[in-house]
């Protein structure tokens, strides 16, 4: 079978098996085993299930002559070349559609088009979309489920179900208290004593299973709609598994604080929204088919980026329109036949295009869609959230709030990355060196050992962001897959540290490397890969490679842009905090001696459920970065889904100046690439041997550091007081306008309710009295009367039959003697 | 004799006759005790008004100049009679009734539902 056909087949079911699994776990739960202890077997099943299609998908991907591109480093690899022939009904690979594209896939043996000579043959690269199912159709209002299908999707499920399948294992063990009833030592009731409850242990399943669903979700939406109704149930999940604990205070105000600073986000990712379908009347990324017209739409990227531009970012003319629409209206003013309207219109276009007309809107949508990614992906300045997340169980903290969930930002960027304009992508740079330097400088002085990885999630968020944002698409989605194994690996390390001491204080472990080896070798291999540990231009681990590919392109664009060289500062800078606290970690907790006796004598290695998945994450933390021959590899697979059109250097005049966007592969060339090895490495080590000489070999005492350098100790410990800002400039307020509301509400209006209904009681007693005195003695009155009549008419009723005779007699005398005299005449006549 | 009397006989006779039957009858009704006593006033009553009928109904009306009942009055009369004896059947079956309660024929004592 064709991959167009197979892809959305194996794709589809990898990501309908979770939500069945959340079906059968929502139902039949609690029935599961003891205490719902199957529940665990049928997620992981699921999930395990997900991941060998995932990989079938993935195999099948690369055997369908899928163009792999090889890895050398000249300058004519920007065109990328597709062999693809699975063309079926419903069905469009991306590079099938116009007719300027069938010579550049037919001429695919030599051909190469330099970026060099000017705008050459471009094609764009393989993509299968289509829709599964329409959900609602009525017009040009077309919202549907489908597919958008390319290298990054089938690498992006992998990695979501691979990770997700140890997760999933790790949990069976982590998670084992929740089988029988729980005292949870945390939760104070009133009498003083710690709560009690029923385990929940299916219940964490059961959201797992969710978000597994709902992350493939996204990974595989074939539209923007579709995108957002899976961001929110992301968002619901993560609240479930945030607040999983939530009859702890501090679990349920993490859990509403990452979903309402979420919703902040989501604001700006509606009005994205809004700004696009408003222009363009679709949210679908590739080309589709409509269901009603059987006609072949177009799609964002193709609007945006058209063919027959090769593929250069232009406004579609439908923003164009929308935003010359006060124009339109003095065309129409001269009432034109709508034919006519239409063809003027159509030829004005590209004149109201050159004056600029559409250009803000474009720049809207990008910002309003990134607004999204900088909620979801915790970037400054809604970055808040992600380190109260921790409050949740440590394989959540692995699984949604550094692998995948907060991903999904990140990834919705890579994939809109056409659309995205050039002042866009500044924007998403600087708010992501932004985000990178301020978590890691948190990071530094934080002791709780889950919030040091938060922070450092944040700021790895942070460097993909830039990446992104200077140009790096492949560097950035690099980095999300390598960043994905290590910091998963990293939080599962962490979460057996606090399985064992049940603590998260850093500053009660210390030697738990005698007693827990696997879980300290494999989180030195995190610590390694995230620091981009190698030997340059020789070997290293999975973060060497991504890391220095974003070091590079951040160098080139500090290059080609001189004013914007602050960005490589940071992405440098950023490289050698990150090295110092995570070796600050990993000393504090597994080397030196033990700092509580306590702690350390309680302390054991996990079982083999939670260290098996260590070692498995660990080998890919390893290994996600190599290159296989051939050309297989992460980078070259993300490479061959690179966005048409994104491979050349740009240079445009935008809203902050004229900016340009350099080549991605420029950055491999020998000048860049080797002056930002080198700095990878020194940074790195720098930050290690600091890490060293402070905690490892005392040979400066932290103490002595924090207290020379004590405000701005104080200002890391306290995490730049963004949060007291927030509670200054939001919190604060709403509650006050929430007060006064509330004063309005019980002083005026409850007030003037009071007097009403006094009022209404007042008139109700009289017209009470009204009827209690006038009405109802009346009635009384005619039935005592009647009453009365009868007591006396009784008397007559004697049942003496003579006096009934006489009665007759002298009755029928009397009417005779009345009738002669009242109608004499009548009875004379 | 008789003819003469006969011949100045006219239907007021009757009528008076039937009048003095009427009042007998009441005054039977009225005054006795005994049940059977007030079911012979009944009957005295009723043939008192049959009396007047069948007056109604002779020719002597015409020879007053008025136009007579004719066969009418004799009709009337008989149902009447038919009513009469249908009467006396319920009646003298209430009184047998009377009599198995109370032991007595006494209407005085027929006092059980005064008010």
């Amino acid at each position: 079978m064709a991959a167009a056909q197979l892809l959305p087949i194996l794709l589809g079911i990898a990501w309908l098996i979770p939500l069945v699994s959340f079906v059968a776990i929502l139902f039949f739960g609690p029935r599961m085993g003891a205490h719902g202890k199957g529940a665990a077997t049928v997620a992981t099943t699921a999930i395990g299930a997900s991941l060998l299609l995932s990989l079938i998908a993935l195999v099948s991907w690369t055997l369908a002559g899928h163009p792999v591109r090889s890895e050398h480093h000249d300058d004519n690899h920007a065109s990328i070349q597709s062999h693809d022939a699975g063309q079926s009904p419903g069905i469009w690979p991306a590079s099938h559609r116009s007719p300027a594209h069938s010579d550049a896939v037919g001429d695919s043996a030599g051909h190469a088009s330099g970026h060099a000579s000017g705008h050459g043959e471009v094609s764009a690269p393989i993509s299968y979309s289509g829709d599964w199912y329409t959900l609602y159709a009525s017009g040009a209002l077309r919202l549907s489920i489908g597919w958008y299908i390319d290298s990054i999707t089938v690498l992006m499920f992998v990695v979501v179900t691979f990770i997700a399948t140890c997760i999933h294992v790790y949990a069976a063990g982590y998670m084992h208290d929740e089988l029988h009833d729980v005292t949870d030592s945390e939760v104070q009731l009133e009498t003083g004593e710690s709560l009690h409850r029923e385990g929940r242990f299916h219940r964490f399943f059961q959201a797992l299973s969710l978000f597994c669903f709902s992350m493939l979700g996204i990974v595989i939406a074939g539209n923007l709609a579709m995108v957002f109704i899976f961001w929110e149930l992301v968002g619901i999940c993560s609240w479930f598994l945030i607040g999983f604990y939530f009859e702890r205070h501090s679990a349920s105000t993490a859990a509403n604080k990452a979903f309402i600073v979420n919703r902040v986000g989501d604001f700006g990712m509606l009005i994205g929204l809004m700004a696009l379908w408003g222009g363009l009347g679709t949210l679908h990324f590739g080309d589709s088919v409509s269901s009603a017209t059987g006609q072949v739409e177009q799609g964002l990227f193709e609007l945006v980026r058209p063919a027959e531009n090769h593929h250069e970012q232009q406004v579609p003319d439908g923003l164009v329109a929308f935003a010359a629409a006060d124009q339109i209206e003095k065309m129409a003013a001269s009432n034109p036949s709508r034919s006519e309207l239409r063809r003027k219109v159509a030829a004005s276009v590209p004149g109201w295009r050159e004056q600029g007309y559409g250009k803000w809107l474009l720049f809207v949508a990008g910002i309003g869609i990134f607004c999204g990614c900088v909620g979801k992906s915790a970037q400054v300045p809604l970055f808040v959230w992600l380190p109260d997340a921790m409050e949740g169980p440590t394989p959540v903290s692995a699984l949604v709030h550094s692998a995948t969930m907060v991903a999904a930002g990140v990834y919705l960027v890579g994939r809109f990355f056409p659309v995205l304009t050039p002042d866009v992508l500044l924007v998403i740079a600087y708010t992501g060196g932004l985000t990178l330097f301020i978590a890691a400088t948190i990071a530094v002085t934080a002791t709780d050992i889950k919030r040091v990885l938060a922070y450092s999630t944040v700021s790895q968020l942070g460097y993909m962001m830039l990446a992104l944002g200077v140009g790096g698409w492949v560097a950035g989605l690099f980095h999300l897959i390598t960043h994905a194994f290590f910091k998963s690996l990293l939080f599962l390390c962490s979460g057996s540290v606090i399985h064992a001491c049940h603590t998260n204080d850093m500053r009660k472990m210390g030697g738990l490397l005698k007693v827990m080896p696997y879980t300290a070798w494999t989180m030195l291999i995190g610590c390694l890969a995230i620091i981009g540990a190698g030997v340059p231009f020789v070997l290293g681990l999975s973060g060497y490679y991504s890391k220095d590919a974003i070091l590079a392109q951040a160098l080139l664009f500090s290059r080609t842009n001189p004013q914007h060289s602050i960005l490589y500062v940071a992405v440098a800078g950023g490289a050698f905090i990150t090295a110092f606290y995570m070796f600050r970690l990993w000393f504090m907790t597994f080397a030196g001696a033990p700092r509580d006796e306590h702690v350390f004598k309680h302390a054991h290695e996990s079982p083999r459920v939670m260290t098996v998945p260590l070692v498995a994450l660990a080998i890919f933390a390893v290994v996600a970065g190599w290159a296989l021959p051939g050309g297989l590899g992460v980078e070259s697979l993300i490479e061959q889904s690179r966005p048409a059109g994104t491979a050349e250097t740009t240079t445009t005049a935008g809203i902050f100046g004229t900016l340009t966007v350099p080549a991605e592969h420029e950055s491999h060339a020998g000048a860049i690439h080797v002056t930002a090895t080198l700095t990878a490495f020194a940074t790195a080590l720098a930050g290690v041997l600091l890490a060293g000489v402070m905690y490892f070999k005392p040979l400066i005492s932290p103490v002595a550091v924090a207290h020379a350098a004590r405000p701005i100790y104080t200002f890391l410990v306290n995490r730049w007081y963004v949060d007291e800002l927030y509670h200054g400039i939001f919190v604060l307020p709403t509650l006050g306008a929430a007060r006064f509301i509330s004063a309005i509400d019980t002083q005026v209006i409850d007030r003037f309710i009071n007097v009403l209904a006094w009022t209404a009681k007042r008139v109700a007693s009289v017209d009470a009295w009204f009827d209690r005195v006038v009405v109802d003695g009346i009635v009384n009155l005619a039935g005592r009367a009647t009453w009365k009549a009868g007591l006396e008419l009784k008397r007559m009723q004697t049942g003496n039959l003579r006096q009934y005779v006489m009665f007759i007699v002298v009755g029928t005398v009397a009417i005779f003697v009345l009738a002669t005299l009242l109608f004499r005449t009548s009875v004379a006549g | 004799m008789m003819l003469a009397l006969l011949g100045v006989a006219s239907v007021s006779h009757y009528l008076v006759v039937g009048a003095i039957m009427f009042c007998c009858g009441v005054v039977c009704m009225a005054v006795k005790r005994n049940a059977l006593g007030v079911l012979m006033g009944i009957e005295l009553v009723l043939n008192g008004a049959n009396l007047n009928f069948v007056a109604f109904g002779s020719n002597y009306l015409a020879a007053d100049g008025r136009s007579p009942l004719g066969l009418d009055g004799e009709v009337m009369a008989l149902f009447v009679i038919l009513l009469a004896a249908a009467e006396a059947a319920v009646a003298l079956a209430i009184t047998l009734n009377f009599y198995n309660n109370h032991a007595t024929v006494d209407v005085d004592r027929a006092d059980d539902l005064h008010g």
